[in-house]
């Protein structure tokens, strides 16, 4: 990908992470990595954002919580599962209340291990994720032109 | 007075950095009453004793959480050692000090920072969260992770910092101290913070003791307790040490309290790296806890005072792993100090107990 065509917002969800990869994801906004620069801000609200961050993993108690920021984002939109736990539930995965990683609840368009995630492996999710949201845009864009 | 109303709030919440959920009971803009709801993060990882052996679960004990993730690891080595009754080299000790309060310097700056964008100073935030970044730089260059070090072992340590590298950290730490001066300026001096802080979400002596609240939310409080001031390894060969305490009780006391910590800290590390000795960083451990030993350790987290507890069966496997940690004390306090406080005020009051969901959680 050469360019983004737009400033993706994101939002981000603390499954049953250790802080770790939260702590991580919003280094990547602070300075130090400073994504904000190119217009990729946090925002709390599931109708803003078009990528979605999740760090930890999946139990009984969030899985809702999960799939409802999910269904209340607007489309085309993108899921990153951020981080070993979010992925796979990492060392958590034999923990009686871990079901496993974000995929579990919700279709995850691109991972990004690491344990904690490194705010460098984020980054390139978001441009990874960025790329995909072009093409479900497109596709979107090209369903309505069918319809 | 109004009709009370109940307004839910989180677990998915702009101003919450973790899944917490509170039943805010209002009247009219003013909070009645605070019903919390926890377990978006529980993992059950205590259980996780039976299938890992005890080299194995120092690695599942730091990842109880990623903020004070090497101090988890510290007091769990701590307890596991007295359990088997293992020697810790002292330069081991040295060591594990100086990165657990590299740790409170970077928790605190964090936690400073995330206060500074709760009452909407969103450039101090960012100032704070760069500062930190050369904390972590530190950790880098030492042990390899910005987050999770995996540097404790059972015995010792498992990597030394050379004479250079200490050096390199001091030069760090006097940079760091002179940047931090001037956000501190902002935090403790500034018209608008003090508006934000002073007099909100107060809790009394007499309450602070009575919840038995730890950590710098108790010290707001005058409660005069750090379990640093117990001396327990190379805390002990301090030359001086007063746990910092302001009599106020509020938001702005909570923040004074962590941000004098943070220089008390840099203060310690120098003093540490001045005196470290020089040997072994560990010894080598074998066999496995003798059926029925129990042992116990606390350890001051950025948060408060975290007790551990373990004991043996015969096995490599401990037979039971207990974590009490410094949020699951305090949030008894939030929600009393959350009575009475106006809406707006609510983030405020949450954020300067400092919750940390991962620990309470497990």
């Amino acid at each position: 990908m050469s360019y983004a065509t737009k400033s993706p917002w994101v939002i981000h969800y603390d499954g049953s992470s250790c802080n770790g990869c939260d702590i991580e994801v919003l280094a990547a906004l602070c300075p130090g990595y400073d994504v904000e620069r190119f217009g990729i801000i946090n925002t709390g609200n599931p109708k803003h954002a078009d990528i979605f961050l999740v760090t930890g993993s999946i139990n009984e108690q969030n899985i809702s919580v999960v799939q409802e920021i999910y269904n209340q984002m607007v489309e085309p939109k993108v899921v990153i599962a951020c981080g070993i736990c979010a992925c796979s539930a990492g060392i958590f995965h034999d923990c009686y209340n871990v079901i496993g990683g974000v995929d579990k609840a919700i279709p995850v368009d691109v991972y990004a291990p690491g344990c904690a995630v490194r705010p460098e492996a984020i980054i390139d999710a978001v441009v990874q994720g960025l790329a995909i949201l072009d093409e479900k845009s497109k596709a979107l864009k090209a369903q309505k032109k069918g319809a | 007075m109004g009709k009370a109303t109940i307004i839910p709030f989180g677990p998915q919440h702009p101003v919450l950095p973790e899944p917490l959920h509170l039943d805010l009971v209002v009247e009219d803009e003013k909070v009645v009453e605070a019903i919390p709801q926890i377990g978006f993060v529980h993992r059950g990882l205590e259980k996780l004793v039976e299938t890992r052996d005890y080299n194995q679960f120092i690695y599942v004990a730091e990842r109880i959480c990623g903020i004070c993730a090497f101090g988890h690891s510290y007091g769990y080595a701590e307890t596991v050692e007295r359990l088997m009754g293992v020697e810790v080299p002292e330069r081991a000790q040295y060591l594990r000090v100086i990165w657990h309060e590299l740790s409170r310097v970077h928790s605190h700056i964090l936690w400073l920072g995330l206060a500074a964008d709760a009452f909407g100073y969103e450039s101090l935030f960012m100032h704070c969260w760069r500062l930190r970044e050369r904390v972590l730089d530190i950790f880098e260059k030492t042990t390899g992770g910005r987050v999770i070090f995996s540097v404790v072992k059972v015995g010792g340590v498992v990597r030394d910092i050379d004479a250079a590298q200490l050096a390199e950290i001091i030069r760090v730490l006097e940079g760091i101290k002179q940047d931090y001066k001037q956000i501190m300026d902002a935090f403790l001096k500034d018209s608008s913070v003090m508006n934000r802080t002073v007099g909100v979400g107060y809790l009394s002596f007499e309450d602070a003791t009575n919840l038995s609240m730890v950590g710098p939310f108790a010290r707001a409080s005058n409660v005069p307790y750090d379990v640093r001031s117990l001396g327990i390894g190379a805390y002990g060969s301090l030359s001086d040490f007063e746990p910092i305490v302001d009599a106020q009780g509020d938001c702005y006391a909570r923040m004074k309290v962590r941000a004098l910590e943070v220089l008390q800290s840099i203060d310690i590390i120098e003093e540490m790296i001045a005196r470290i000795p020089s040997g072994d960083i560990a010894v080598a451990v074998k066999g496995s806890p003798a059926d029925g030993a129990e042992a116990a350790c606390v350890v001051e987290q950025p948060r408060g005072e975290c007790y551990y507890y373990a004991r043996g069966n015969g096995s490599k496997n401990l037979e039971r792993m207990r974590m009490r940690t410094p949020t699951s004390q305090n949030l008894a306090g939030m929600v009393k100090a959350l009575e009475g406080c106006d809406l707006a005020d609510v983030n405020m009051v949450i954020l300067t107990i400092d919750p940390c969901i991962s620990c309470t959680e497990r």
